[in-house]
């Protein structure tokens, strides 16, 4: 099993004639995603071979469900087109679309975000996101599938390559999925999500969690595992040293009542019983511990 | 980007919410002369974008001209929390009756936008969202539908505005999300919002953040970077498009990605604690495609830190290959020459990795060394930086 993906997932991808989206859907096929398309609005109709596999193009993310099957959509078009693209998977009723783009002004992505909620048929993973896989089953956005095979870790993180740094940490056990949910202020799935998620899949027996500073999406995770996890969770937050942001006036604390610091996620995911490493590397000497690997 | 009091004024302005005259000052003459042409009593205010202001002696009512430009100088050059005083705004005074605060912000948490308003405004409103929370109204407004009139007046009637301010209150609410919406900020903040002896509804004092992200559709809010308090070694780094911030320690940092970079800062200070306390002396991520320009260009900049005693390349190779890096650092030390005179730690993980590490070993450059692991390689960086 895995969360989110499998693979039987069919995948379009949405600014797939770009040179971002030519580049990605074939690492994604080389990897052993069922691409069946791709959207780009007034290029229907015209057919793409990357790598030998004549891809189909689409206007709209409706016409490439209705003619591929696809039950996965990922983007990578360019910021100032992004939210347009998001609501035409969301008209669509795509179940699943994972936002790569990078840049999304934020007012665009809360407005996406939104609108899907309102919907209620989709789920949005990012933006600024690396994706998701699950090893030898599917792979949707740009994480590289080599680093390691199945297993059975969850992984959820707000990181890119620190991702691929704790995939690597731990290669010789292999995941069930990872995620990179994006660091952006406003995401579509979260920690809690993901960690829900993976306490319900069969196949995943331990769950590690990478954190970073801002917002206090953490400690909210470490309230959600204090509830209702039963599976081990280690931890990992980035940005103990990193310059506290110049925050202006009394608006954001006032909201959060967290200070978002390094130090409050580790507290308060320690509170909850999760055991948070110092480094990379010492998050996965404590999973391995708790593994008995 | 957070913006400076007049800046926002500005921008309110822009938008239509009532402020009162000002103009802003960098010098007591200017400062003479702005008070000269508003007329009568003025507010001397320093421009700093920090918090506390009033309470370090950075605003002060002057009676007169000539007074104006005595404050002015008084407070020009003054340091608040760490932030030196370049420019003073001369406002009009008000005759204030009433204070109250308003502001509009997105809900990371909720993932909403969020209207928050009370008729206790002030400097301490952060103390009545503590002690009496009833008295600060938090409405969630949707990212979709955004604040019309009926919104408005829902909020206004929420807080509990009195009803001779109600109607003025919810118009300056719905221009404030003009503000939020068409200028592409993440915070707008009015504090206080006063309600003069005359019975007028003014933002005195306003505070807001725009969304770098919006740059592409906000060709205006270039202009207001504060150019004088960038640190001349990121403006240069910014200037090559780098993401680069520098820090106050001596290891010097590069890396791939925003969150091992991060990682990689801290991964540095716990092994500079066994070296004399040494710490990372920059934040710099070179992103995904790491050329060799990418890299000299970053090698330069943290090579040009004379604060810097040793550097840590740290890279996982993802969509990035290792040998390419490596080339980029091969080249990036032949592009510098006798510039580079600081020890290079490597640590390459990843993507190519065995091809990269053979490339720097073949180049044997006398000023890097490779190591396997990165708590290894912090640990070998922080050594060489405390020698």
């Amino acid at each position: 099993m895995s969360i989110f993906i499998n693979d039987a997932s069919k995948v379009i991808v949405q600014g797939m004639t770009g040179s971002e989206g030519t580049k990605h859907t074939r690492r994604m096929l080389a990897s052993g995603t069922k691409v069946v398309g791709g959207v780009t609005p007034g290029k229907g109709g015209q057919v793409v071979d990357i790598d030998g596999h004549q891809l189909p193009v689409f206007n709209t993310v409706a016409e490439a469900m209705s003619a591929t099957g696809a039950n996965v959509s990922v983007v990578f078009v360019p910021p100032k087109f992004a939210k347009a693209a998001v609501i035409d998977a969301v008209d669509a009723a795509m179940p699943l679309v994972v936002v790569i783009t990078e840049g999304i002004p934020v007012h665009d992505s809360a407005s996406f975000y939104t609108y899907a909620q309102t919907k209620g048929t989709t789920q949005i993973i990012g933006p600024n996101c690396p994706g998701l896989i699950s090893p030898g089953k599917s792979n949707v956005g740009i994480i590289p599938s080599d680093i390691t095979g199945s297993g059975p870790i969850g992984l959820v993180s707000k990181s890119g390559t620190l991702t691929y740094q704790m995939m690597y940490e731990l290669r010789d056990i292999g995941f069930s999925t990872a995620v990179g949910i994006g660091g952006d202020p406003v995401i579509g799935t979260t920690h809690i999500d993901c960690l829900r998620a993976f306490q319900d899949d069969p196949e995943t027996t331990a769950i590690v969690m990478i954190g970073e500073i801002g917002g206090d999406a953490e400690e909210r995770a470490a309230a959600f595992i204090a509830e209702y996890v039963t599976k081990p969770v280690v931890g990992y937050v980035a940005g103990f040293t990193a310059p506290e942001g110049k925050t202006m006036g009394h608006a954001g604390a006032i909201v959060s009542g967290s200070s978002g610091t390094a130090q409050a996620k580790k507290d308060a995911l320690e509170a909850a019983g999760v055991k948070v490493g110092q480094t990379p590397s010492e998050t996965a000497r404590l999973l391995r511990a708790i593994m008995g690997r | 980007m957070d913006l400076f009091e007049y800046q926002a004024r500005d921008i309110f302005e822009k938008h239509g919410v009532p402020v009162l005259a000002a103009s802003v000052a960098t010098t007591a003459d200017e400062a003479e002369k702005a008070a000269a042409t508003i007329g009568g009593k003025v507010v001397v205010k320093a421009q700093v974008k920090v918090g506390g202001r009033g309470k370090a002696g950075g605003v002060k009512l002057a009676e007169n001209p000539q007074d104006a430009r005595e404050k002015a100088g008084a407070i020009l050059g003054m340091d608040i929390k760490g932030h030196t005083v370049r420019t003073v705004m001369i406002a009009a005074a008000a005759p204030i009756e009433s204070e109250y605060y308003l502001a509009i912000l997105l809900d990371r948490s909720n993932r909403t936008f969020l209207v928050m308003a009370s008729v206790a405004g002030g400097m301490d409103i952060e103390e009545v969202a503590h002690t009496a929370p009833e008295k600060l109204a938090k409405i969630p407004v949707s990212a979709v539908d955004g604040i019309s009139l009926a919104k408005a007046k829902e909020i206004v009637a929420a807080a509990q505005f009195p009803a001779d301010v109600a109607e003025q209150v919810a118009e300056v609410l719905l221009k404030l999300w003009d503000v939020f919406q068409g200028e592409d900020a993440t915070l707008v903040e009015v504090n206080p919002l006063v309600k003069t002896k005359d019975g007028k509804i003014i933002a005195l004092d306003g505070k807001v953040t725009l969304d770098e992200n919006a740059a592409f559709r906000q060709p205006d809010h270039e202009a207001l970077v504060d150019q004088a308090a960038e640190n001349p070694l990121e403006a240069a780094a910014k200037e090559k498009g780098l993401n680069y911030v520098k820090l106050e320690g001596e290891v010097g940092i590069i890396g791939n990605g925003a969150g091992l970079v991060m990682s990689t800062l801290d991964v540095v200070a716990y092994a500079g604690e066994k070296h004399g306390g040494v710490r990372p002396a920059n934040f710099l991520d070179i992103g995904g495609g790491a050329s060799a320009q990418v890299m000299a260009d970053g090698l330069s900049i943290i090579l040009g830190d004379k604060d810097v005693k040793s550097v840590f390349v740290n890279v996982f190779g993802g969509i990035t290959a290792c040998d390419a890096v490596a080339n980029g650092i091969v080249q990036a030390l032949e592009l510098l020459g006798a510039q580079a005179t600081k020890p290079i730690v490597v640590r390459l993980d990843g993507n190519n990795v065995v091809e990269g590490r053979a490339i720097l070993a073949k180049a044997a450059h006398p000023l890097v060394e490779q190591a396997d692991t990165m708590d290894g390689a912090a640990n070998r960086a922080a050594e060489l930086a405390a020698k």
